[in-house]
């Protein structure tokens, strides 16, 4: 019961941590919180789904095509939405995300309806015991697949070339403009690698619970934003391990005290973290200066 | 300058007549529906703007305040019996002490992270109303709340709601208007500008931030326990997350630190979606859209600092590590 737990937490925290990134690079860089993420999750999900079942295309090439498509779309609201508000106060920021999300949550249900879609992956799904835990293939899946992201996002960030310019860039904006680093390119890329990674998690989690709503990205996008808090904002690997921490402390709240309060456990646990450590598990501690 | 105090006097004194006549002028009951929201919707508004405005605190989660007093109100009134204007006070008093409470890790956090334990916190009310069976009957909501009565008078129309939210509205405003315009409210604004400066001349912020999260909340607490008895039914649907964005676009939008913002704020987002209804679906998508227009085009809000006559101080939120590079 508890390995089994554990296992369905961590399936369900790399999913928040894939999320979760989004969230932290782009806070990284421009000190924003993009709370349009969840929104462009639910958008990434619906192309998958829209791939697969309108166009048949083939599970992985499905998968591609989603990610770059939501690529562009993440792209889109950042040219449309924050560009021209870079220089403005955050709070403008904020509402300005906030429109963006109820636009694209609000588009998706005139697009697809309100109703909840099945994923038909053509993955036929497989348990298997080991021990006393039941694995489905879809969850070996899930964590082999947001391993791998997560390596590459690592090799990305730190042995590519794009990825030094994105460390400068979160670093100081105008000192990596000096170095000849075209800034506002390595904000766009910000976006679309955080829309990428959001739209395999969509596509993940849809097959997983085999549904996909227009209001999917709300309670995903908030989980995956107290992830990234959790781990401290702004930091990537504080997000991936924010987001498993908070699958399995959620998936172990509700198997063992209240099932009711399942979404209350990841809140509070923010909370608590937050109280006694405010940067975050991994943060940096910031010294207030004069 | 005397005359234009005078004409401005009368100018408020006329608007006051005409607020006070409406339900003469105008027998529409949806009309008066609408006004009643607009009412509601001032009173969140200023709550909100006197913490997020004034004093500079980032809330996400306003909305569970609103839910807390409703909550409060309606069961007292149902459980206990009590008066209604009792019922109004003590729900007032108790939201106020959650916002203390709530107001107690703000002192520790800063913009985005104060931002999400406000949210975090919102969402973990809103659960329990959900899930507290025995206490709040959880999705099924509490029918049948009792309407208010004065002596055997009892509300049983729009109307004498109407002049009930007329009234708590204003005295909302009043109370706002002399609290920023006093020493207290100089010392919020001041804990908003600068926390350190503020400390360095004998202001404590720890003081006036908590102050502001206590009012703010009481005065959601006000105009939760009105809905409650207004509607008579509430369930947790009404105090969503989506509702704290709401009142949050009001203040934003209407200009932060702003009273006269904040009420055009309130009147233009309850008004815009009515008159949007004609386009059922695309309402809310262009709601969303006129949102990022807005603050693109016109990012101090309809009612901003400029528009202010005592203008010695800018108004601006400031959050954690603002960098400076950011922005030039």
């Amino acid at each position: 019961m508890f390995t089994q737990q554990i296992i369905n937490g961590l399936t369900m925290g790399s999913i928040y941590a894939l999320i979760a990134l989004g969230y932290t690079m782009v806070y990284g860089i421009l000190r924003i919180v993009n709370f349009a993420h969840g929104d462009i999750f639910m958008m990434g999900t619906f192309f998958g789904l829209l791939l697969t079942q309108k166009f048949r295309f083939p599970f992985p090439l499905a998968l591609i095509l989603a990610a770059i498509f939501t690529a562009l779309l993440g792209m889109l609201v950042e040219r449309v939405a924050y560009r021209a508000l870079r220089l403005s106060d955050r709070l403008v920021l904020l509402i300005s995300a906030l429109g963006v999300s109820i636009f694209l949550s609000n588009f998706a249900q005139l697009v697809w309806g309100t109703e909840t879609h099945p994923f038909p992956s053509g993955l036929s799904v497989k348990s298997f015991q080991v021990g006393t835990v039941t694995l489905s293939n879809i969850q070996v899946y899930i964590l082999i697949l947001s391993c791998l992201l997560m390596i590459a996002l690592h090799v990305f960030v730190h042995k590519t070339k794009m990825g030094v310019a994105m460390r400068a860039t979160s670093h100081s904006i105008n000192n990596a403009r000096l170095m000849g680093i075209n800034t506002d390119s390595i904000i766009s890329m910000t976006f679309a690698v955080g829309s990428i990674l959001a739209a395999v998690a969509g596509i993940l989690v849809g097959i997983y619970y085999d549904a996909v709503y227009p209001t999917m990205g709300y309670t995903a996008g908030l989980k995956a934003f107290t992830a990234a808090v959790l781990g401290g904002i702004g930091n990537i690997p504080g997000a991936m391990l924010g987001g498993v921490v908070l699958g399995v402390v959620e998936s172990l709240g509700a198997a063992y005290i209240s099932s009711g309060y399942r979404d209350a456990f990841a809140f509070g646990i923010m909370i608590i973290v937050l109280i006694f450590r405010p940067s975050g598990l991994l943060g940096k501690k910031q010294q207030e200066k004069v | 300058m005397i005359q234009l105090k005078l004409s401005k006097n009368i100018l408020k004194l006329i608007g006051a007549v005409v607020l006070l006549l409406l339900p003469l002028l105008v027998t529409n009951s949806y009309f008066i529906h609408i006004f009643i929201s607009i009412g509601l919707y001032i009173i969140l508004s200023l709550s909100l703007n006197l913490v997020t405005g004034f004093t500079g605190q980032l809330a996400l989660g306003h909305a569970a305040f609103y839910g807390i007093g409703a909550y409060t109100s309606a069961l007292l009134l149902l459980r206990f019996n009590v008066s209604y204007w009792l019922a109004l006070v003590l729900s007032a008093v108790i939201t106020g002490i959650f916002g203390f409470l709530l107001g107690l890790p703000a002192l520790r956090l800063k913009g985005d992270y104060l931002g999400i334990v406000t949210l975090g916190f919102g969402e973990i009310v809103r659960l329990v109303f959900v899930n507290w069976y025995s206490l709040t009957r959880g999705p099924l909501g509490l029918p049948g709340i009792p309407a208010p009565k004065i002596g055997p008078y009892i509300f049983d129309s729009r109307i004498p709601f109407y002049y009930l939210i007329f009234g708590l509205a204003a005295f909302t405003v009043f109370f706002m208007h002399r609290l920023v315009n006093s020493g207290v409210g100089m010392a919020m604004i001041t804990v908003k500008e600068d926390e350190i400066a503020a400390e360095s001349i004998g202001i404590y912020p720890i003081k006036y931030k908590l102050l502001a999260f206590s009012l703010g909340a009481a005065f959601a607490g006000i105009a939760g326990s009105f809905y409650a008895s207004y509607i008579s039914f509430i369930s947790p649907d009404t105090f969503l997350y989506m509702d704290s964005v709401t009142i949050l676009a009001m203040v934003v939008l209407g200009g932060l630190g702003s009273i006269p913002g904040s009420i055009i704020g309130a009147t233009v987002l309850v008004i815009v979606p009515e008159l949007l209804r004609f386009m059922t679906n695309y309402r809310m998508l262009l709601y969303g859209a006129l949102m990022v227009f807005m603050m693109i085009y016109r990012p101090q809000g309809f009612w901003g600092a400029n528009k202010r006559v005592r203008n010695s101080y800018k108004i601006g939120i400031r959050g954690v590590s603002n960098e400076k590079d950011i922005r030039g």
